[in-house]
């Protein structure tokens, strides 16, 4: 079967979306990064080193935004999906950080 | 307001040309991102704050003082967090399947070209994943409680069943939802122009995965 890129012509797409050939390359590097999350936990020293939580939440932050990129097709979709998308997210992100420092979990450290 | 595109093929455009549908599932799935971050965020608020065990990470003491070990079991989670990301590269093939239906495959193509055609056996794989999903969630919830943590037991037990079960039950609606695209490929097939539909469903089930990979790391992986 031509897995060829599709939908070019669907007003919600402003670009083609991806193949198999680049599916694959995402399921391969969400995995890896999973596997090096987890490897990363196992290792005492760097749990209780300073910068274990922030590695891990921008591992955590990569596979979130590869999965939204290509699998929900967003770097690839009409912009005003990633308006809607975007905007409650930076709003929800905004309000989470907040609450952290309301409520005295990053205020010490910060 | 019925545009020439709708009448020519049945789509349901908006004055910016764009598929309402689509409008819609983006704009419910934003408030989804305002939903989930306030149960990370009260998770996170109360993290640590338990007077009493089970803890998720560390050894601790029951309301009866009797001895608790760590609760969270990370390799079976890591498993289900390894099966909920390969339904999301199931459900990408199963889009890109439909999207497809109409090119036809030649009679010397592999099994493999022939595979990627196929949107039923992609929609079967990511059931089967998401339900394997769920089967490890209720294991996991079985064994807490049979570690004595409940919903009541602690701050712990309260925060992470609401955020988990509320998970949960959104990959449960997930489910379901594939089974009804499922039932309807097997009755009339799905085509070209049901992609709107499964793009949705698809879209949805993706929000379902990026949510548990926030999850994942922020619950499970970071200790208190």
């Amino acid at each position: 079967m031509a897995h060829d890129e599709t939908q070019a012509t669907n007003p919600d797409h402003a670009h083609p979306h991806p193949t198999w050939a680049t599916y694959k390359w995402v399921a391969l590097w969400l995995t890896l990064i999973t596997v090096g999350e987890v490897w990363a936990y196992y290792i005492p020293a760097f749990v209780a080193s300073k910068a274990f939580v922030p590695i891990l939440v921008t591992m955590s932050a990569v596979k979130f935004a590869i999965v939204v990129m290509f699998y929900m097709h967003l770097k690839y979709d009409h912009k005003l999906f990633r308006a809607l998308f975007t905007g409650p997210l930076l709003v929800a992100m905004a309000t989470l950080v907040a609450l952290l420092f309301l409520f005295a979990k990053l205020g010490a450290s910060v | 307001m019925t545009t020439h595109a709708e009448a020519a093929h049945g789509h349901h455009y908006t004055t910016t040309g764009l598929d309402h549908r689509k409008i819609a599932i983006w704009a419910f799935i934003g408030s989804e991102c305002m939903l989930f971050a306030s149960l990370i965020s009260t998770y996170l608020v109360y993290k640590g704050r338990s007077l009493v065990g089970p803890l998720p990470h560390t050894a601790g003491t029951n309301a009866a003082g009797q001895p608790t070990v760590p609760i969270l079991d990370i390799p079976v989670t890591s498993a289900s967090t390894f099966v909920l990301l390969m339904s999301s590269l199931a459900m990408v093939l199963a889009l890109a399947a439909v999207q497809n239906k109409d090119k036809p495959v030649p009679a010397d193509a592999g099994a493999w070209t022939k595979a990627l055609a196929s949107s039923k056996l992609w929609l079967w794989m990511t059931c089967i994943l998401g339900a394997t999903f769920l089967g490890f969630q209720a294991y996991e919830f079985t064994s807490f409680v049979h570690e004595g943590l409940t919903i009541k037991t602690n701050l712990f037990g309260s925060t992470f069943f609401t955020l988990t079960g509320f998970h949960g039950a959104h990959v449960t609606a997930g489910v379901i939802w594939l089974g009804t695209l499922l039932a309807i490929d097997y009755k009339r097939g799905l085509g070209p122009k049901d992609a709107i539909n499964v793009d949705i469903a698809a879209l949805y089930w993706h929000f379902v995965d990026v949510i548990w990979i926030a999850i994942f790391t922020l619950i499970y992986l970071i200790p208190d």
